[in-house]
């Protein structure tokens, strides 16, 4: 296959950037191919040529680390659905095509470099949190509590999240309703997160607003999702959150 | 000088040696803990365990990584499962058992005292996991369900979908995110380790390097624990993510730490065969999928029928009929060799014949589709889009491709290295797998060692230094060290040679697969001997590294791959000189008459730990023997 690409190409944090095509670079490209093994190819023809290759984020190329990521044609992952850019093979586009290739959007990622976002506004949120505070070496026998397999089908659902932040990218308002949810409603669910259920939705909330955007329910995020995580948790999250409000949380035990 | 090694191993009862231990080991206490620093590189399940646990303990704990954040290291990519002697099944599992099909399975070459300490603290990984909501699959009455990995007769083995590693990291992820919100533990992301520091040959710091700005600095510490993974990726091609390196812990060889058993690594049996020369990374498909998959090839090497037109009578289930007790449960090594057989023996499936079936046909008339897609699913979907073949309707193509390295750096049963103050942890160290590590067992022995061995072993390290303050970083050691690895990074940016980092890395690593992969030979091993450094020389003359020293992936993989070279001529030096095959490790001079692996457990019944000896000299060999008490040596059979 014969492309054209046009590609973001940024040298650092706060300098201007710009959309750079690549034509003679991305000819003969297989369809077989990973996206991100298209992108080697071009990036090894750069160096070829002495220009530096454009830099874009990856690590595990199997769709689980969540390191990749970009706005693909204006879409986060690209075409295909459930599926993160690195397992997005070049089948899915046509001989001739012009492809756009944009770091994700979004004020809360600022770029770093070309195709790479700073994404640590994530793990600022999980930090407030994200977590069951269980001390190493004090956790009761795992079968102490039989956990129904629904309930723990749907925390592994929530659980899922690869945090590549396509989510915020596909939002029009780069809101992380999506991400947050997915992370609270993880724990939220299980028996084990709820003596800390109503402290961990409000502090991972009121985190997420310092730094995104706030969700007016457009659902763009689900379709982005390589995990396919469903707003479903977006309204469990908000449940938790008005709960939170509403109860008399030092009955609750909850004193912060 | 190092004399003659000492693993540590306590001499009291295998069954009572780490609960005694624990006893003998000096502790800190509560109030003295904060007057100790602390250094974890990596934040995978074993940095992360260790990061959060000693916060929690209230140590200074600072915990660098080279992602953007911890949740992304390489140990979220494990799928199969965790393996633990909860024996919930009550199918005869026991802590004995695990230890026995551990040490069995690694082939007879690892420490039968770390092995015993790994199986006892199964059962603990589960309920910590558990406690943090990681959430494994359930059966419908709400109990923890179970599945069968390689290697074992019983069902032991914990999993969350295909995505056991993912929920284990997250778990140990969230609990480090807490410590850093306690302010116990200070993360420093998007960090290389570039050096160790030594003060009087104890370690006293590090050398990092911020990805971003390019800026080299030093952190020291009362201790240092180097939880960086594997170094598979020296063969270039693997399951490893692509970031996933050796330098740290070659770094760390190079100041006088012991390197243990290089040539042992593990292949994999079960992933996508690759597809072309522009690979960048081969694919695993889980383990846990040789519980319902048949692997076969067709018996007649010319036969290109579709699948579904192969009659029964003309396929070779070679597992299951070499060996009919284990059958496609297999360990790894024997699987992976016999896939190999096969596919040399001109039987290889799919457009390069460099494949077998593993065909979920027979699995989904048994328990039907649906039950099938529960259990592997995301796996199938991971397939099809890599293939653009459905596993539902045809069988998967698999094939082999290096996946572990049960080699690293040396420990002594305190997890520490023979450098005072330089602790190992995870798959770094060399410590619990032999020669050949059983599925299932890797978060396993991340998580054991961060979790629950780390901190009694290193406050029995640290309780030695109270009062001790940490070497300043302007001492002449680090100030030394720092300058070195400035310059190193700036001849990287000045050799402005023509050919990139990559390709001479594909090239390393082709050398490797070809003479230290699989199968190994005198003289394919000597080849590489004469040809690795030749290449690593015009590495040095040609390689192409543009850009400046803030955010550059060409020179971060620069430094990857030029400490790749050194490790993978003692890789080949290691399997050179053990004259024998054991697990991963399978020399074709040492095999017995029906192909299976030949040890000599008279000559090199031991660790063998290489020494560091300067650049231009060969590398100094120490041996641990190993004693085996509780097991009887004896040839594996899985007949």
């Amino acid at each position: 296959m014969d492309l054209t690409l046009h590609v973001w190409r940024q040298p650092g944090p706060g300098q201007p950037g710009e959309m750079v095509t690549y034509i003679e670079e991305a000819k003969d490209i297989s369809p077989d191919m990973s996206f991100l093994e298209m992108l080697d190819i071009v990036n090894e023809r750069l160096i070829a040529k002495g220009q530096e290759p454009i830099a874009f984020e990856h690590d595990c190329r199997e769709g689980i680390c969540g390191s990749c990521g970009v706005m693909i044609n204006g879409q986060a992952h690209g075409p295909q659905p459930g599926t993160a850019t690195c397992q997005l093979h070049m089948r899915k586009f046509a001989d001739g095509d012009e492809i756009w290739i944009e770091p994700w959007r979004a004020r809360a990622f600022p770029v770093l470099r070309d195709l790479i976002v700073d994404r640590t506004a994530f793990d600022r949120i999980v930090e407030a949190g994200g977590y069951i505070t269980a001390p190493t070496g004090a956790a009761p026998d795992a079968n102490i509590i039989p956990i129904p397999k629904v309930v723990a089908d749907a925390a592994m659902d929530a659980a899922a999240c690869i945090s590549c932040g396509a989510c915020v990218a596909a939002c029009p308002n780069n809101a992380a309703q999506l991400f947050t949810a997915a992370k609270v409603q993880h724990l939220n669910l299980l028996p084990q997160g709820q003596p800390e259920r109503y402290t961990r939705v409000v502090r991972m909330v009121e985190t997420m607003e310092q730094y995104f955007g706030s969700c007016t329910n457009h659902a763009e995020c689900q379709e982005a999702c390589p995990k396919e995580i469903s707003i479903d948790f977006i309204a469990y999250m908000n449940r938790d959150y008005v709960k939170a409000q509403i109860k008399n949380r030092r009955l609750l035990g909850q004193t912060s | 000088m190092i004399g003659e090694l000492d693993g540590k191993a306590p001499t009291h009862p295998l069954a009572e040696r780490w609960t005694n231990h624990k006893f003998d080991m000096k502790l800190v206490a509560p109030h003295n803990r904060r007057r100790f620093d602390v250094i974890v590189v990596g934040t995978g399940l074993a940095g992360a365990a260790a990061a959060a646990t000693l916060g929690e303990q209230g140590y200074n704990v600072k915990a660098f990584t080279y992602h953007d954040s911890p949740r992304r290291a390489h140990s979220i990519a494990a799928q199969g499962g965790i393996n633990a002697a909860k024996n919930y099944k009550s199918d005869g599992d026991s802590v004995f058992r695990l230890f026995y099909d551990t040490v069995k399975g690694g082939d007879f070459r690892s420490r039968e005292s770390n092995v015993y300490r790994l199986a006892e603290l199964s059962g603990n990984i589960i309920d910590q996991c558990v406690a943090q909501g990681v959430p494994f699959a359930r059966e419908y009455g709400g109990l923890l369900d179970n599945r069968s990995f390689g290697g074992a007769q019983v069902s032991r083995t914990f999993y969350a979908r295909g995505q056991t590693g993912q929920q284990l990291l997250l778990g140990a992820y969230q609990a480090l995110a807490h410590q850093v919100h306690e302010g116990t533990v200070q993360l420093f992301t998007r960090t290389e380790m570039l050096d160790l520091v030594l003060k009087e040959d104890r370690a006293a710091g590090i050398i990092v390097r911020d990805m971003v700005t390019g800026q080299v600095t030093s952190h020291s510490a009362h201790a240092v624990l180097l939880c960086t993974g594997g170094y598979g990726n020296a063969f270039y091609l693997s399951t490893n993510a692509k970031f996933s390196n050796a330098t740290a812990i070659w770094r760390a060889h190079r100041r006088g730490a012991l390197f243990a058993n290089p040539c042992y690594t593990q292949i994999h049996p079960t992933c996508i065969p690759a597809s072309d020369e522009f690979q960048s990374k081969l694919t695993l498909m889980s383990e846990s999928l040789r519980n319902d998959g048949r692997i076969w090839v067709p018996k007649d090497p010319g036969d290109t029928r579709p699948t579904d037109q192969i009659p029964e009578e003309e396929r070779d289930y070679y597992l299951e009929r070499k060996y009919p007790s284990f059958g496609n449960l297999v360990p790894r090594d024997v699987a992976s060799r016999n896939a190999k057989a096969v596919v040399d023996q001109g039987r290889g499936v799919g457009p390069l014949r460099n494949g077998v079936f593993l065909d979920f046909s027979e699995a989904i008339g048994r328990v039907g589709v649906e039950t099938v897609r529960e259990r592997y699913g995301n796996l199938f979907d991971m397939y099809e889009r890599i293939t653009d073949e459905n596993p539902y309707r045809v069988p998967m193509r698999i094939y082999p491709a290096v996946h572990y390295t049960m080699g690293g750096l040396w420990v002594d049963y305190n997890l520490m290295s023979n450098l005072p103050g330089l602790f190992v942890l995870g798959e770094a160290n060399f410590s619990d797998h032999g020669a050949n590590r059983l599925g299932a067992s890797a978060l396993m022995q991340g998580l054991a060692d961060g979790y629950f061995v780390i901190s009694y072993t290193l406050a029995n390290y640290l309780s030695g230094l109270l009062g001790e303050k940490p070497v300043p970083t302007h001492d002449p050691a680090f100030t030394a060290t720092e300058a070195n690895v400035g310059d190193r990074v700036a001849r990287f940016l000045s050799v402005k040679g023509t050919r990139s980092v990559d390709d001479f890395h594909r090239e390393l690593g082709k050398i490797l697969w070809d003479y230290c992969g699989m199968t190994r030979n005198r003289t394919g091993l000597e080849k590489a001997l004469s040809e690795i450094p030749a290449l690593r020389e015009e590495f040095w003359k040609d390689v192409r590294v543009l850009g400046g020293p803030a955010l550059n992936q060409s020179l971060e993989k620069a430094g990857r791959v030029a400490d790749f070279f050194e490790l993978g001529e003692l890789m080949v030096r290691d399997a050179l000189h053990r004259e024998e095959s054991c697990g991963g490790h399978f020399r074709e001079e040492h095999q017995t008459e029906d192909g299976e692996a030949l040890r000599d457990d008279e000559h090199y019944a031991y660790v063998g730990a290489w020494e560091w000896t300067g650049k231009h000299n060969e590398p100094l060999l120490h041996k641990e023997p190993l004693s085996f008490e509780s097991v009887e040596l004896t040839q594996r059979s899985y007949k």
